[in-house]
């Protein structure tokens, strides 16, 4: 029954809300509507509305997929200094990241749905009901991980929220536990996905053991990046509020993530250029080109240039602890993770493919509004998790408050 | 003023209505032919009632659907039978006959074009060089000169990387070496197709379609029978046919005598003979999925 109240009265929550919260949230559903009409396209077409070949048979979407398993593993960036050194300011803004964890597991499954042949025999791979190939099949255990990571968060965010609405404290003995085991599942998550690429030997260009070190620390360089910018704007247009130095923080963190992606980069780049083996075509058709080929050659560098910039700009006190350059820091290691996991992970595995034989990529307007409809769900389901956490906690509305009382009573 | 907005709202909710109804036509495309088999569980796990069952509804279906008489087989292993399968480098001159041959005999789609042997050309002064090879070559005539041939489909890998990574147990290898796809049971998600080091994996990215001329209708469930949308498939040494003690299509079509076939248990066959007297050799031996498919120099 107490649960029950909780839920009625964060639903009226999403009911109330200013002239900005229904434009952005009629935004949204626009997007959704231009995106979905693609994904009719598809599912009368089949995959032949993407620009997916046998040659390059995951693209887009598995890019997606492979970026947002990143900022699902990401809210364990603010766990860590909240939990684990119990530092207090940076404690509540926990749920934010864990919202943000909930709504990225939820993205990473839509886009797997979206890229399989028989979304409706998805089944078959699921314990049980299904014949799951565990543990030989990589992407069993990224099931189980993503699984398991989305109900740990969905209960850790739902239960303090309930906490807080009934202003009665949470029990640590509960909490503590879970949230630490939520840090060695989302170093799993990623780690996993990495695995799913790096065990194909068919494929040189992920079959490096840099790799899941690699997508550990470029997860840690972009969630934290949303966030960053997420809390400024929750800050100006709600009652959230966070001091800046959490924001410091956070960016202290990014700055040794970043400075570890940037190093593992290089001893990748030196591995594959200094050995200059046959491999090393996959490589140089990310960076250069073969011929007249060179449609990743932009992607890549400004991949580059966004990520190393960012740090620059991390790096130095000055820059870092000034919101402006705090800012565009941000902005660009977000984009330069998100075109490198996008685009520039994915296509050269498949360019040249296993024949050597080259058929060049790129998204197909189809897939582009698929992928703007995934992610406008995600923001959608985001911001009304969002104001239902910022209500609550910010803005006093818990159990007190509640009109809906009576009518259960 | 009042009326304007009126009508514009509805006008709006009569847009909603087309794109509501225009949505759900598209999707009640999927739940057609698509949505008969949803209960069915992995082939695998059936029992021989059941596969007889399906057996007989696939060939009252493909009989409807193409207006010819089908047969859909469901022929286990022979005993005693391990196929292995030899293509002689020195004679093949490129003509893609057996990539055609292929077509014809199992079903693959003519429009999107699928064909699960893909023959490179490769220049004699590099070798067997992937990265250097062309599979569009398309002079007057061939062999060109200073050119070598390589077909290339499923290699039959007695430790296949494609099997390990299907999430579904839809693919696997039976006991007479050949692996195979339970296509009703594919989810399509080509972790399989990423896998595999030969680009011996085909996925149809559209509906199949072929005509009821140029159907093949002698099938067999784990083969060459009409596959949909959405489901990735490859060679089986035409099963249909090896497991009824015939060649491959391949094998009988080739005009150059290069494609060789015989079962690997027996002493006396022919490919038992190539692998014993001529040298022979593997592709991408280094990644240790040890092909069934071997390639010599005969002459």
């Amino acid at each position: 029954m107490k649960f029950l109240l909780f839920f009625l009265d964060t639903f009226k929550i999403l009911l109330k809300g200013g002239k900005s919260y229904y434009a952005w949230v009629l935004f949204l559903v626009l997007l959704i509507a231009w995106g979905f009409g693609g994904y009719i396209n598809q599912l009368r077409d089949g995959l032949q509305a993407t620009n997916m070949t046998d040659s390059v048979s995951w693209a887009f979407y598995i890019g997606n997929f492979t970026f947002l398993v990143g900022v699902a593993a990401a809210a364990i960036m603010l766990v860590i200094p909240a939990y684990i050194y119990n530092w207090k300011p940076i404690k509540e803004i926990v749920i934010f990241g864990e919202l943000l964890a909930i709504t990225a597991v939820v993205l990473c499954i839509g886009f797997i749905m979206v890229d399989i042949g028989k979304p409706h025999k998805f089944w078959h791979m699921l314990p049980l009901v299904g014949t799951m190939n565990f543990p030989d099949s990589i992407l069993a255990w990224d099931f189980f991980v993503l699984a398991f990571y989305f109900l740990l968060n969905l209960f850790i965010a739902t239960y303090l929220l309930y906490c807080y609405y009934y202003k009665q404290e949470y029990k640590k003995s509960l909490v503590l536990p879970l949230i630490l085991l939520s840090i060695p599942a989302a170093v799993a998550i990623h780690t996993i996905t990495a695995f799913l690429f790096n065990a194909m030997p068919a494929r040189p260009f992920w079959n490096s053991a840099l790799l899941a070190p690699r997508f550990l620390a470029s997860a840690f360089c972009s969630g934290p990046a949303i966030l960053i910018i997420l809390f400024q704007v929750l800050r100006k247009t709600t009652k959230f509020e966070i001091k800046n130095e959490v924001l410091w923080t956070i960016a202290e963190l990014m700055v040794y993530a970043m400075f570890i992606y940037l190093f593992f980069s290089i001893a990748e780049y030196f591995k594959e250029f200094y050995s200059d083996t046959e491999h090393l075509v996959y490589w140089k058709y990310l960076l250069f080109g073969l011929g007249e080929h060179k449609e990743l050659v932009p992607f890549s560098w400004v991949s580059i240039i966004l990520g190393t910039t960012a740090f620059i700009l991390f790096l130095f006190p000055k820059t870092r602890k000034n919101l402006l350059t705090l800012n565009i820091g941000a902005v660009m290691i977000y984009f330069s993770v998100y075109i490198e996991k996008g685009m520039a992970l994915i296509i050269p595995g498949f360019t040249p493919d296993v024949l050597g034989q080259i058929n060049v990529y790129v998204p197909s307007i189809n897939e582009i509004r698929i992928t703007a409809m995934i992610f406008s769900l995600g923001a959608l389901l985001f911001t009304f998790m969002v104001k239902v956490a910022i209500s609550i906690i910010f803005e006093n509305n818990n159990v007190d408050k509640s009109t809906s009382v009576e009518a259960i009573v | 003023m009042q009326k304007s907005k009126k009508s514009t709202r509805r006008e709006f909710f009569k847009k909603l209505s087309v794109g509501v109804g225009g949505s759900v036509v598209a999707l009640s495309a999927c739940t057609g032919p698509e949505f008969d088999n949803f209960f069915q569980k992995n082939f695998k796990t059936l029992s021989k009632e059941e596969i007889d069952n399906i057996l007989l509804d696939l060939e009252k279906k493909y009989t409807e659907q193409y207006g010819k008489e089908f047969k859909v087989s469901g022929k286990k292993a022979i005993d005693n039978t391990f196929f292995g399968y030899a293509l002689d480098l020195s004679r093949c001159v490129g003509c893609r006959r057996c990539v055609y041959g292929c077509v014809d005999e199992n079903n693959q789609s003519r429009d999107p074009q699928i064909h699960w042997i893909t023959v490179l050309q490769m220049e004699k002064e590099k070798g067997i060089d992937y990265m250097h090879s062309n599979m569009y070559y398309n002079p007057e005539k061939v062999p060109e000169e200073g050119k070598f041939y390589v077909p290339i489909a499923c290699q039959q890998c007695a430790n296949p990387p494609c099997t390990k990574v299907c999430p579904a147990k839809a693919t696997w290898t039976e006991p007479d070496g050949i692996t195979v796809i339970d296509y009703n049971w594919c989810i399509g998600c080509r972790y399989c197709q990423s896998a595999c080091p030969y680009g011996a994996r085909h996925f149809n990215w559209g509906e199949p379609k072929i005509t009821n001329e140029e159907i093949n209708t002698n099938t067999h469930y784990l083969g060459n029978r009409p596959r949909t949308k959405g489901v990735v498939e490859k060679c089986t040494f035409c099963i249909q046919r090896v497991r009824e003690g015939k060649y491959p299509s391949c094998v009988e079509v080739c005009p150059t005598g290069s494609r060789k076939f015989g079962n690997l248990l027996d002493p006396n066959s022919e490919i038992r003979y190539i692998l014993e007297n001529k040298r022979v050799v593997v592709l991408k031996a280094e990644l240790n999925t040890q092909p069934n498919f071997f390639y010599f120099f005969g002459v």
